[in-house]
């Protein structure tokens, strides 16, 4: 078996904005809070934080805030709930979650829930259950569920329940593993666990190994690194996750880094980039890689932060 | 790429944009993530953001947005802006469906076009129904599995109805791809909320006919043994005494290969009351040819062993249905 090759992805890490890659770099342009959350919490995973300037990521975060409270993807973009979690958890690694106004932020969240329980992810209105996942994650850090109403909330995620166990976007949407992994930890934080059919949703999640030993996300798909983290994760926290064989998935992860130039990619001999070597990194936290610090599984930020 | 770039020409040098001044992107003066442009793109998102800055709403604002669009279609305030100039103008929504379709091309996956597209079609209404679907289909044509179409498509059908086609679309698609299980998903989907169906204890049995052909076609096929478990919901008994479930599992055994989701049925089947007859023993029997590790007596555990060794990647999981079965009086 390969090794992780750390000081080859805290290199690429570090190395993403020296990039001169345009077009990469130009799609991530709106998106930089959540490049900014899966680069950071990998260099944290590493144990590598230090390497980066912490004042100059806090005021350009704090520049990303709009008036509502919400954080935008980038300066100059429009809030959305997606960055505004992105943005309390980068802040939470850094230890500085007191320089936010939580008020500010608990009411811009708060006010996207709707009337059936659900969440929108900006004044747009669209929903879908990560945004029930990332309301409840991000006022939970901040200490603030009261501030919704975590019972409707709790029952909409549980309208989006299948019959294999599993949940999807919307209710009666396809079971994927990004959006069990999104209901699950929404469930896990609110004390919510037991709507949730821990043998059926175990079995489905760990019929997503396949041969190679990567996990896919739905049945007859491709494997992806990025699913060693919400099918791992959501398997931990339903404590299921010796229903896997961690050995294969262990492999299957390394087999997807880039050991010449750093990062993880989707798939072995892909192309690498931030998010995948966030979810490969991570998903070897819960499988216990020696090396790394522990990941929690819901609130997806070590443990110790 | 964008099909308009080889004629694009610089916005500093059209007429109608002389009076705008550019803003160049503020990365703050130390950048945590530096990204390096595109000239084309540059210049397109500076004008853009000069746009935005000034709450201009006008048609040459929604002509500058389309070009940002074509050139960074994940750029959520784009879009944002976009349906706040479509407003204002009171745009042809027909136009901007058409403009959809464009996109949608090479960006199926794109989040913010999705959401763009019902915010649409909740404008158009009824009216749009039924182009919307066959839009629809055309992009799941090109992937049947798309998670955001086929999200889209549920939602229409729920707003909008259009429900008398889908079944048969359904069927289509398994024809072509029996195993694709956003198309079974899709069917669950009908037959429980159709309101030109009878529900799902109506269809039942026809569907169970369905599902086990498809089963005979392609054993090896995870999503028509979920189904066919879907539509016994809360009936578990109706399941073990259904005689065309236990039989499936019993020709698939039979054929010695592609077995494992037919010994998994049959599992469930036991552990919830099936008395199996000794054809369902001999099958069983059949498909280990150990003879250092003899089966055990009791079938339920038999099939757990077999399970365990010929998947073995879930063998964690064998072992604790085994641990659960009722021990042996």
């Amino acid at each position: 078996m390969g090794e992780l090759a750390v000081g080859k992805h805290v290199k690429y890490i570090l190395s993403v904005e020296k990039r001169k890659d345009s077009f990469v770099s130009v799609v991530m342009d709106h998106i930089r809070m959540n490049g900014a959350y899966w680069g950071l919490t990998t260099l944290d995973l590493l144990g590598k934080l230090n390497t980066v300037d912490e004042d100059e990521v806090i005021s350009w975060i704090m520049e990303c805030q709009h008036e509502s409270g919400g954080f935008a993807g980038n300066i100059g973009h429009d809030p959305h709930i997606l960055y505004t979690l992105s943005a309390v958890q980068v802040l939470a690694l850094f230890n500085k979650l007191d320089i936010l106004d939580v008020d500010q932020i608990a009411t811009y969240v708060s006010g996207l829930q709707n009337e059936d329980g659900s969440f929108s992810g900006d004044m747009w209105g669209e929903v879908d259950t990560r945004f029930s996942y990332i309301a409840i994650c991000c006022l939970s850090i901040l200490r603030r569920l009261d501030e919704i109403n975590v019972e409707k909330a709790v029952n909409y995620i549980v309208s989006c329940k299948n019959l294999d166990g599993g949940f999807g976007c919307t209710p009666g949407g396809e079971s994927h593993a990004g959006q069990i992994f999104c209901c699950v930890a929404a469930l896990a934080i609110t004390g919510s666990l037991h709507h949730v059919d821990k043998d059926r949703l175990g079995w489905w999640l760990c019929e997503r190994q396949i041969k190679s030993g990567g996990l896919n996300g739905r049945p007859e798909k491709l494997p992806d690194v990025c699913y060693s983290w919400w099918v791992l994760s959501s398997l931990i926290m339903i404590d299921r996750v010796r229903w896997i064989d961690k050995e294969q998935l262990v492999k299957f992860i390394l087999d997807c880094q880039d050991v010449e130039n750093g990062g993880i990619s989707d798939r072995p001999e892909d192309a690498v980039d931030v998010f995948h070597t966030y979810f490969g990194v991570a998903g070897l936290s819960l499988l216990e890689y020696p090396g790394l610090k522990a990941i929690d599984p819901a609130y997806a930020v070590p443990v110790d932060v | 790429m964008d099909s308009d770039e080889g004629d694009r020409e610089p916005l500093s040098r059209r007429a109608e944009w002389s009076d705008v001044i550019p803003l160049p992107q503020d990365d703050g003066p130390n950048p945590v993530v530096s990204i390096a442009y595109k000239e084309d793109f540059r210049e397109t998102m500076d004008y853009f953001r000069a746009i935005y800055q000034a709450d201009e709403r006008s048609p040459r604002a929604l002509c500058l947005t389309r070009e940002a669009i074509l050139a960074n279609p994940g750029n959520y305030t784009v879009w944002h802006f976009r349906r706040l100039v479509l407003q204002a103008l009171n745009a042809d929504l027909y136009k901007e469906l058409d403009f959809l379709q464009q996109i949608a091309n090479s960006n199926a996956k794109n989040y913010q076009l999705w959401h763009h597209r019902r915010w649409v079609i909740e404008r158009l209404g009824a009216d749009a129904r039924a182009k919307e679907l066959e839009l629809n289909k055309e992009i799941l044509s090109r992937d049947t599995k798309n998670y955001h179409a086929w999200s889209h498509r549920q939602w229409v059908l729920q707003a909008l109805g259009g429900w008398e086609d889908e079944l048969d679309y359904c069927h289509c698609l398994l024809e072509q791809d029996v195993f694709n299980n956003s198309t079974w998903n899709q069917r669950y989907f009908v037959i429980t909320r159709s309101p030109f169906l009878g529900g799902l204890k109506a269809m039942r049995e026809s569907e169970v006919r369905y599902t086990v052909k498809a089963i005979l076609a392609q054993p090896n096929n995870e999503s028509p043994w979920r189904y066919l478990r879907g539509l016994y919901k809360d009936d578990i008994e109706a399941l073990v005494d259904d005689p065309q479930v236990s039989s499936v599992c019993l020709k698939v055994m039979n054929t010695k290969s592609n077995y494992i989701f037919a010994l998994i049925m049959l599992l469930d089947l036991l552990c919830n009351g099936f008395q199996p007859s000794q054809e369902f023993r001999d099958a069983v029997d059949a498909l280990w040819t150990s003879d250092t590790h003899p089966l055990d007596s009791d079938l339920a555990k038999a099939i757990c062993y077999i399970l365990e060794h010929v998947d073995s990647l879930r063998a964690g999981y064998w072992m604790w249905r085994k641990s659960k079965l009722p021990q042996a009086a």
